[in-house]
């Protein structure tokens, strides 16, 4: 079993922060747009480095969405910044028509996604996100697993020419992806090698992943983990590679299971591989008030989940 | 200075386009496109600064949006008479495999349009993006837009609003279409507007308003003083006052030709009021 090293627990909304920053200086015709949320965002580097390539919309996000639309008709690579909550259902229509049916190269960067926004509550906590984006046509779907990994996407998706969703949080989580290493959309990144069960994950849920495997190693089960930040489109062929030799699955994400990952997992294998699948996501439900580590707690999203669900798939074989 | 007598002439064959576009495939908005026939015409044939052929990005041109793509019969008559593309094809509108869709769309590679457009309420958003590029590209050009008046009832036109005069978007001219007729009935039965050009002044645009917005002489003066409203610090908010269906007696000063087609006597009589000028496709 591979080893990871948490190099110091950092929020991922801060790698985003950094890699627009790296992007503004290599980049001109990246433009970013926030509303009312450049701290929360960390944006302020961008903002205070291109204070003309900066535009701050204020608490009005669907003309923020029409506008990053307009930007890019000049050649420009918007980046729009807000809650992942104001970032999709606020404003589905105006993504749907002038961004996705209009195909527009525009990048919704959404920060304090799922139950780990905290406190706030559910007004804020959405769950549905992925759901909402993977399904619009042409949408590419990205959510990362901590700071190394969504400053290296944040850059990468400036070279793709197309309408992107990039996902992220707000809590400080630990941060294992090599720094520098190279982010490629839609490929997968398998992170252990088990023989037993497939652990396929994404977001915060990666690092639990990691963490269950240890724990499934000492009751002598061999759990794999397959790091998906690319929810769409998805890397069938590194999914099926390992589940030819485990033969059953556990998926883990921050996300209501109706809509999210392992839905998008359990029609891969439908069609090519069927085997046992348990879901580690929220059951349909909204989330509450609470401390980030409380709220994966109750809703059953870290790695004793996990590690639950996957001691039960492999009884299932 | 255009011939108006050329533009008029423009203007009748685009009415002719429109009312057979819409009866072919029995379904479309004639009302809302013959309303804003002239303006088109003007607009593309005089008032706009733009580049042969097509790019998305349109550089060093100026660009339009249409706000209410419902109104697609005169947007794609004006557009494939300007030279976008071939006129025939305006024989494909709504039908299967078109580029010419119900609602106007990128998605189909038609050239002319920058962004899909249909459900309401967010072009002035997309002209003010656009026009923000404008000038981070130091391109002196202008941002057109037009939105109907029904259209003002969606909330996101007034973020836009708000955020144009803010951040003075001062290439941009937007038109809206005052014509007081949506499918439901009068804008006044509807949703009253109230004072429009009182609320966009209390935004803090320049507000022009072309009380003949069916006149192509009106219609060019009124454009004249909007552009130079222009670079000013303040966007430019043009209302045209025109009528629902004008030049086809029967579907004028009325809602009931917003999405509604004409039979085979119906557009016989609205061809006999409009005769062929440009030839028909």
């Amino acid at each position: 079993m591979k080893t990871y090293i948490d190099t110091g627990k950092k929020d991922t909304r801060s790698g985003f922060g950094a890699g627009l920053t790296e992007l503004g200086k290599t980049n001109e015709n990246v433009v970013a747009l926030c509303a009312d949320l450049t701290g929360s965002l960390k944006m302020d580097a961008f903002k205070a480095n291109h204070p003309q390539r900066f535009f701050q919309v204020g608490i009005a996000e669907a003309n923020m969405m029409g506008m990053a639309a307009g930007l890019t008709i000049g050649g420009k690579i918007p980046f729009t910044g807000t809650f992942a909550n104001f970032s999709t259902g606020r404003v589905y229509d105006q993504i749907r028509q002038s961004i996705a049916y209009s195909g527009k190269n525009v990048k919704i960067c959404a920060s304090h996604a799922g139950v780990t926004l905290g406190e706030d509550g559910a007004t804020h906590q959405i769950l549905e996100d992925l759901g909402l984006m993977k399904m619009l046509p042409g949408m590419t779907v990205i959510n990362t697993c901590d700071y190394n990994q969504t400053k290296a996407a944040t850059i990468a998706i400036a070279d793709y020419d197309g309408p992107v969703y990039l996902r992220f949080g707000r809590p400080k989580v630990a941060n294992f992806t090599p720094e520098n290493s190279s982010f490629t959309i839609g490929k997968a990144v398998e992170l252990q090698e088990g023989t037993d069960v497939t652990i396929i994950a994404t977001g915060h849920l990666v690092w639990e992943a990691l963490e269950a495997c240890k724990t499934l190693q000492e009751k002598g089960i061999s759990a794999g983990v397959i790091n998906i930040h690319t929810i769409k489109p998805l890397d069938a062929a590194a999914i099926l590679k390992r589940v030819a030799i485990t033969g059953c699955v556990v998926t883990a994400e921050e996300h209501n299971y109706l809509g999210g990952l392992g839905e998008s997992v359990s029609r891969i294998l439908a069609e090519n591989h069927p085997v046992p699948q348990e879901f580690v996501a929220t059951q349909d439900t909204f989330g509450e008030s609470g401390t980030p580590d409380q709220l994966m707690e109750k809703y059953g999203l870290n790695a004793a989940a996990i590690v639950k669900a996957a001691t039960k798939v492999v009884a299932r074989k | 200075m255009a011939d108006i007598t050329q533009l008029e002439a423009f203007v009748t064959q685009v009415r002719r386009d429109i009312v057979r576009q819409v009866h072919k495939v029995n379904s479309g908005h004639p009302g809302g496109s013959l309303g804003c026939a002239e303006f088109l015409v003007a607009l593309y044939q005089q008032v706009l600064q733009r580049k042969e052929g097509f790019n998305m990005d349109g550089n060093q041109e100026d660009i339009f949006f249409l706000s209410n793509g419902h109104i697609s019969p005169v947007f794609y008559s004006v557009l494939a008479r300007s030279g976008y593309f071939p006129v025939e094809e305006l024989n494909t509108f709504r039908l299967l495999n078109s580029r010419l869709q119900g609602h106007p769309t990128t998605h189909e590679g038609l050239p002319g349009i920058r962004i899909a457009s249909g459900s309401l309420g967010q072009g002035i958003s997309v002209a003010i993006g656009a026009a923000a590029a404008k000038k981070l590209n130091n391109d002196n050009h202008i941002v057109y837009a037009l939105c109907g008046d029904g259209e003002l009832q969606e909330g996101q036109n007034w973020e836009a609003i708000m955020y144009a005069s803010g951040n003075k978007v001062d290439n941009l001219i937007v038109t809206v279409d005052l014509n007081g007729q949506q499918i439901d009935g009068s804008t006044d039965t509807v949703l009253p507007l109230g004072n429009v050009k009182g609320k966009f002044e209390a935004f803090g645009w320049e507000v022009i308003t072309i009380e003949q917005g069916n006149d192509i002489q009106a219609i060019l003066e009124g454009m004249e003083r909007a552009k130079a409203k222009t670079g000013q610090g303040k966007p430019v908010c043009v209302l045209l006052q025109t009528v629902m269906g004008n030049g086809v007696d029967f579907m004028m000063h009325t809602h009931a030709w917003h999405g509604k087609a004409p039979n085979d006597e119906q557009l016989a009589s609205a061809l006999a009021q409009n005769s062929e000028t440009l030839g028909d496709y």
